[in-house]
């Protein structure tokens, strides 16, 4: 009887690998995949060349740093750029990290709760209400740049940091909610009923049971908040007038239309301002894809 | 008895109870609804507001409204900045979003077939969408500056003198600081439509603005590609192998049976980057700023010169909102079908 269970079971598996082995290019298929191979490997190219020129000009000398010698590598190396460029940014570079750490806790904290209520609890208005909150996801921040800081004015925090982390949570939230949300349909809603029934509120709940389960959520939702407050300018160069206390993209706006600062400088200032995100992005690469998949309304 | 009065007792007290519990989640929602809300929407309808005022000014927040209440829109409907600016809008937009969107595509197939090293491609060419718009906009300057960056790269390859040959003229293209307009059609509009010639930038195609679509699609085209890609990784193995049976290999594959199954994503990717197009700023102001003769001018650069060069919140409030309704033809359709799709599930 077991036998012939297991024999049927035995020629599926090798059917499956028939198919498999279809899937296998044939001579016309691999030269192709070899000419899809070489295509790829040029546009690698291409698109690393960018990158190529930040790099290899942050670490020239200042005497070598002409736009003349753009493409030719940094000889001799030099950490002088990078030094002086680091001098010139680190008070900025110091008010990026005091915005981006609140501001991405706060709002990914908010998102989940809010994620957490509109997709395990039925209530009148929740969709009319999460489709409002959507909306801010969308809007050009050109139309609200007014009132932000007539409103910051008035609550005594333009100009401040916890006034552009204010505004940075608020404009997150639509998108850590709808990140938090979509990721918690798939959370089976019994779990939250269970607890109901023992009696625990909705916040014990959120804060003992679906908190615990939430890390990939929060990695997703944080690197995502992450690279779009670190690389904010709009919120930043508005909200904080005075430069230098400004984010590190606005100072690295102001650095680079210096007429007197070396190209060397712009550069390395140019790779300093990238490396927090870029560093996020390539240690936490997996999450990056799906935190900017999420983003893109499921 | 006793167990009689707790039952009612228990009857009488769960309605209420349920009563008092069915809002607990609106509440507790409520606070960010509202502050959401008073961002998005009382704060759009105070640029409003200012837009439609004769002359509000920070100091002095009056709202006393402009005769006609158009006025302001109509100053720069007819200004030259303000057309060139939505001119650059539509060029931008058209050639970014199609140019990242054909590009991602091909891009999410390359890296899809290949054999080995999947991650390090899809890596790579999503690493741009990493970066600030203002570091891409510090760099993309110098590449598409006159006297080096790919200028440079023409010369070392030859094709510079080859072109030099054969046509007699040096070849070096201003990019970013060209006030070249491409195949500019006023003159055509003003025979055709005769009433246009309040029209007065150039109807044609800046090449300036090329270079920072060109920037623009560098960043995002990665971002294209991960949304394909994710696509393609979804599509299950019996469907190629079912095309395969009916002899659509190869191209037709992907013309007959890929392509339309990517549609969805690519609907939601272009909505995505036309947002992006629309309310291009930081790229702009990083990479050219307004352009010999506005080429590279947008509405975006239009509004924070205007509210904090020229100290006109009220002409700048008027293309912010310009800009906003820009963005609501192409989202408010998009998330309404998306919600009614929703309802039907």
């Amino acid at each position: 009887m077991a036998s012939t269970v297991t024999t049927p079971r035995r020629t599926t598996t090798t059917h499956a690998h028939n198919g498999a082995q279809h899937h296998d290019p044939s001579m016309a298929g691999r030269r192709g995949r070899r000419w899809q191979l070489a295509l790829l490997i040029v546009l690698v190219i291409v698109f690393a060349l960018p990158f190529y020129v930040m790099v290899s000009a942050a670490f020239k000398t200042p005497l070598h740093a002409s736009v003349s010698t753009l493409w030719h590598l940094p000889n001799p190396v030099s950490l002088e750029g990078i030094r002086e460029a680091w001098a010139k940014l680190l008070p900025n570079f110091w008010t990026s990290i005091v915005v981006v750490v609140p501001a991405v806790a706060i709002s990914c904290v908010v998102g989940a709760f809010n994620g957490f209520l509109i997709s395990k609890y039925t209530f009148r208005f929740s969709n009319l209400m999460f489709s409002l909150m959507l909306v801010g996801m969308f809007i050009p921040y050109q139309a609200v740049l007014i009132p932000i800081v007539r409103f910051l004015d008035l609550m005594s925090l333009y100009g401040t940091v916890p006034g552009l982390i204010l505004v940075h949570v608020v404009y997150g939230i639509p998108i850590t909610t709808l990140i938090f949300r979509n990721y918690y349909v798939s959370v089976p809603k019994a779990l939250v009923e269970a607890a109901t029934v023992d009696g625990a509120g909705i916040v014990r709940i959120f804060r003992s049971i679906v908190m615990p389960i939430s890390l990939p959520g929060f990695v997703v939702a944080g690197i995502f908040q992450f690279t779009n407050i670190w690389n904010d300018f709009l919120f930043g160069v508005v909200v904080i007038p005075n430069p230098s206390k400004q984010p590190v993209t606005v100072a690295l706006y102001n650095l680079a239309g210096t007429q007197s600062v070396n190209w060397n400088v712009m550069m390395a200032g140019a790779l300093i301002a990238a490396v927090p995100t870029v560093a996020a992005y390539l240690g936490l690469g997996r999450y990056f894809v799906q935190g900017l998949t999420a983003g893109a309304v499921k | 008895m006793a167990s009689n009065t707790l039952v009612s007792g228990k009857a009488r007290v769960r309605p209420r109870r349920r009563r008092l519990r069915i809002p607990a989640p609106a509440l507790l929602l409520a606070p960010s609804f509202l502050i959401v809300s008073i961002f998005v929407y009382v704060f759009i309808a105070y640029t409003i507001g200012v837009s439609l005022s004769k002359a509000w000014r920070p100091a002095k927040p009056d709202f006393t409204m402009s005769d006609p209440w158009y006025k302001n829109y109509h100053s720069i409907a007819i200004s030259p900045r303000f057309q060139a600016d939505i001119r650059n809008t539509v060029i931008l937009t058209v050639v970014f979003v199609v140019g990242s969107i054909v590009g991602g595509f091909l891009l999410a197939v390359l890296v899809h077939n290949a054999l080995h090293a999947r991650g390090f491609f899809r890596g790579v060419f999503l690493l741009p969408y990493a970066l600030s718009f203002i570091v891409t906009g510090v760099v993309w300057r110098w590449l598409f500056n006159p006297v080096t960056g790919v200028n440079l790269l023409l010369k070392y390859s030859g094709v510079s003198s080859a072109y030099q040959h054969m046509t007699g003229h040096k070849l070096q293209p201003g990019w970013v600081t060209s006030p070249t307009v491409v195949g500019d059609i006023s003159g055509l509009l003003n025979k055709v439509l005769p009433g246009s010639h309040f029209i007065e930038t150039q109807l044609g195609i800046p090449v300036a603005l090329l270079a920072v679509a060109l920037a623009a699609g560098w960043q995002l085209t990665g971002f294209a590609m991960a949304m394909f890609l994710a696509g393609l990784t979804a599509i299950p193995s019996e469907v190629r192998e079912a095309a395969m049976m009916d002899g659509a290999g190869g191209r037709r594959y992907y013309l007959s049976v890929v392509v339309p199954m990517m549609k969805p994503i690519a609907v939601t990717t272009a909505v995505i980057l036309t947002y992006v197009a629309l309310k291009m700023f930081d790229l702009v102001f990083a990479m050219s700023g307004s352009g010999v003769g506005f080429a590279t001018d947008t509405p975006g650069v239009y509004v924070y010169e205007t509210m904090y060069k020229a100290l006109k919140p009220n002409l700048a409030s008027a293309a912010s909102i310009v800009m906003l309704v820009l963005v609501c033809l192409i989202v408010v359709p998009y998330l309404a079908r998306h919600s009614k799709r929703q309802g039907t599930d």
